[in-house]
């Protein structure tokens, strides 16, 4: 009973999550909390499972073994990406991953939260509601005066922050997000952690990352995973002032 | 909201496309029935079905195009949807024999007669109908793709794996088409046709119709994909071609996307083979070679993929080519088909419509020269709408 109540009021739930490839045990009885509006920095060396995890979430891969809740109910290991997708999570990839031969706008048009059906879409005009939204997420993540430029033309933290946008366009109810500020200049990263702590006031989210100032910035809740697992929690100064973590991952 | 996304489907290229074909679908019939016999520019009666041909094969290249130019489909079956088009109109053209077959059998086909058959089999039934017909034209492909692409696009299989399977798909429908008891005519397939909706095959004013027809199915052919690849559909299916798991992390079901461009392809490739068929007068099993689709991939490829006008102009040429070579050189058209392949894919991956595109960009990028700065990266991006080589 006392498992039920926790479970409630949580956007995402996992509960002794653990996944094998080829018998190397890359998640490893995960258990993680995110609650609504509420942000969870994830760090770890490399390999830990970070992304791994993400994957379970989208539907990419299939826990062996655990739970997966979203909004405290919704049993994710059921259902596949775009299902995922649509029940309102949205996913910025370690790699960012946008459309190249597609514009910067049309990039933003795709990922707007909208019908997704074959004849809804075939038959979409924008309307002023959606050039309206489209034209404030492009000067959000400051892309507007490249919106019919080609997204293949775009830097690496250009890109990084297309594939923001689309999140936003998504308009989803938790975030997942893999180091995005990889390749990101010191300006550029400080924006992009404003950004998230932004968003982050309506919506859940969780961020992966390796810059140690930017999770700073952040100032959320941490967590570090190591070989698929927890291995410590609280907030940034509580995590990295643990042994444990400090002989696993910063140290070295 | 059909009529907004028809006017999208006219964009300035479109709408030269479909007026040049229109204008083909006047001229070419106009010089053949109007002119004097001894004008110079009276086109003489072989070429009116020959040229009709081209604009058949133009149409299944467009096909083609849409599933693999747009939506990264590599489809070695295309074929198949075609030669099925086609003998639904084969169908037709035998019930309307009648008694004037070798055996004179009002009711059955002259192979069925041989074969000592005493009905008509079910799946022959109506096909005298015109309509009827043609309706089994736009059905059959388009529940054979539906059936196939759905067990295949739902299992998730792609690249190589689809193609090798949509080759596989032609392959059984030729081994089952050549079978007599099939009861489509076995080895010879259908031919011997006399009459179409009442007028002789063979007149020129029934060839000069056809090929109207193969023009202007052309024309709707190509605003029908220039509607969908305008649309947000249409992206959406781009962005499956480049990434497709990212898609279907944005919520769209990739499955249904590419379900809807192979139907849809499917049944232009059908109707394409209904028109190919009356002005070759016959349609046999060799419809199904697994190679004759591998060369629809040429001439999309050579003409240019990705783009609506590429696969007609690769379509036609290659065409073209192939009459003149298989006249002058027989024995030499499959190796320039093959070095053709080989130079589009080392020199020229977009095409020849890339190579305008190339040439276009790099005089702009002259003249951008001239005026002030360059901009590289703009010019690349504004000659460069083209998709990557798929893999
Ligand atoms: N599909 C897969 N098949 C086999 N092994 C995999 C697969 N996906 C991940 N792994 C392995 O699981 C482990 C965890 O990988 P993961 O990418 O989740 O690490 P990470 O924490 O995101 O690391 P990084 O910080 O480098 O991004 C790695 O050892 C990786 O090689
Ligand atoms: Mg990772």
């Amino acid at each position: 009973m006392s498992e039920a109540r926790e479970k409630l009021g949580t956007m995402l739930y996992l509960d002794g999550v653990s996944v094998a490839f080829d018998g190397f045990k890359a998640i490893n009885n995960l258990s993680i909390i995110v609650h609504p509006a509420e942000m969870l920095a994830i760090i770890g060396p490399n390999g830990a499972g970070k992304t791994t995890m993400m994957d379970i979430i989208t539907g990419k891969t299939r826990p062996d073994d655990g739970q997966v809740l979203f909004d405290g109910r919704t049993d994710l290991t059921k259902l596949d990406e775009a299902a995922i997708a649509n029940l309102g999570i949205g996913r910025k990839f370690q790699k960012p991953t946008v459309f190249e031969s597609h514009t910067v706008w049309d990039n933003i048009e795709m990922a707007l939260k909208k019908p997704r059906g074959i004849f809804a879409t075939l038959f979409y005009t924008a309307d002023d509601e959606d050039i309206a939204r489209i034209t404030e997420i492009l000067e959000t993540v400051r892309l507007l005066a490249r919106k019919d430029d080609y997204a293949a033309n775009l830097s690496h933290g250009q890109k990084q922050w297309l594939e923001i946008g689309m999140l936003l366009a998504q308009d989803p109810k938790l975030l997942l997000v893999d180091e995005p500020v990889a390749g990101m200049t010191d300006a550029e990263t400080v924006e992009t952690a404003k950004l998230l702590k932004d968003i982050a006031k309506t919506r859940s989210v969780v961020v992966v990352e390796h810059d140690m100032s930017f999770v700073r910035e952040l100032g959320s809740r941490v967590t570090c995973l190591a070989e698929g697992a927890v291995l410590a929690e609280g907030s940034l100064d509580q995590v990295s002032a643990n042994p444990v973590v400090i002989e696993r991952y910063l140290g070295r | 909201m059909i009529t907004q996304a028809l006017f999208r489907a006219l964009d300035k290229k479109a709408i030269w496309l479909v007026a040049i074909l229109l204008l083909v679908a006047v001229a070419v019939p106009a010089s053949n029935l109007l002119l004097p016999v001894d004008s110079p520019f009276r086109l003489p009666n072989y070429a009116v079905p020959l040229f009709g041909k081209y604009l058949t094969f133009a149409m299944l290249a467009l096909a083609l195009d849409l599933v693999w130019g747009y939506c990264g489909i590599l489809s070695l079956g295309h074929g198949a949807f075609f030669a099925i088009g086609g003998y639904a109109m084969g169908m037709y053209l035998m019930r309307q024999i009648g008694t004037r077959g070798v055996y004179a059998n009002p009711i059955l086909p002259d192979f069925m007669v041989f074969l000592n058959w005493k009905e008509l089999p079910w799946y022959w039934y109506g096909m005298d109908n015109f309509w009827f017909a043609m309706l089994m034209v736009v059905v059959v492909p388009g529940l054979l793709a539906f059936i196939f692409g759905f067990l295949a696009f739902r299992s998730r299989v792609t690249g190589v794996y689809l193609s090798i399977i949509t080759q596989a798909m032609t392959y059984a429908l030729l081994l089952a088409f050549f079978r007599n008891d099939m009861g489509f005519g076995g080895n010879n397939g259908l031919t011997d046709f006399k009459d179409i909706l009442g007028q002789s095959i063979s007149a020129p004013s029934t060839r000069a119709a056809l090929f109207a027809a193969s023009a202007i199915a052309l024309a709707l052919a190509v605003l029908a994909c220039s509607a969908i690849v305008n649309s947000k559909l249409g992206k959406v299916m781009v962005a499956v071609r480049d990434a497709e798991s990212r898609t279907r992390f944005l919520g769209y079901r990739v499955e249904y996307v590419k379900l809807f461009a192979f139907v849809v392809s499917a049944i232009i490739a059908g109707i394409a083979g209904a028109l190919y068929v009356p002005q070759v007068g016959i349609i046999n099993p060799s419809e199904f070679e697994p190679a004759n689709s591998i060369e629809v991939v040429i001439w999309t490829a050579v003409g240019g993929r990705g783009t609506i006008i590429g696969p007609i102009i690769g379509g036609v040429l290659v065409n073209v080519g192939k009459s003149y070579f298989t006249g002058a050189f027989p024995e030499y058209w499959l190796f320039a088909l093959g070095a053709l392949f080989v130079v589009t894919t080392l020199f020229l991956p977009k095409g020849i419509v890339g190579l305008i595109g190339q040439y276009r960009a790099a005089t702009t990028k002259r003249e951008q020269h001239d005026r002030d700065a360059p901009t590289p990266m703009q010019v690349e991006a504004g000659a460069d709408p083209q998709p990557k080589p798929a893999e």
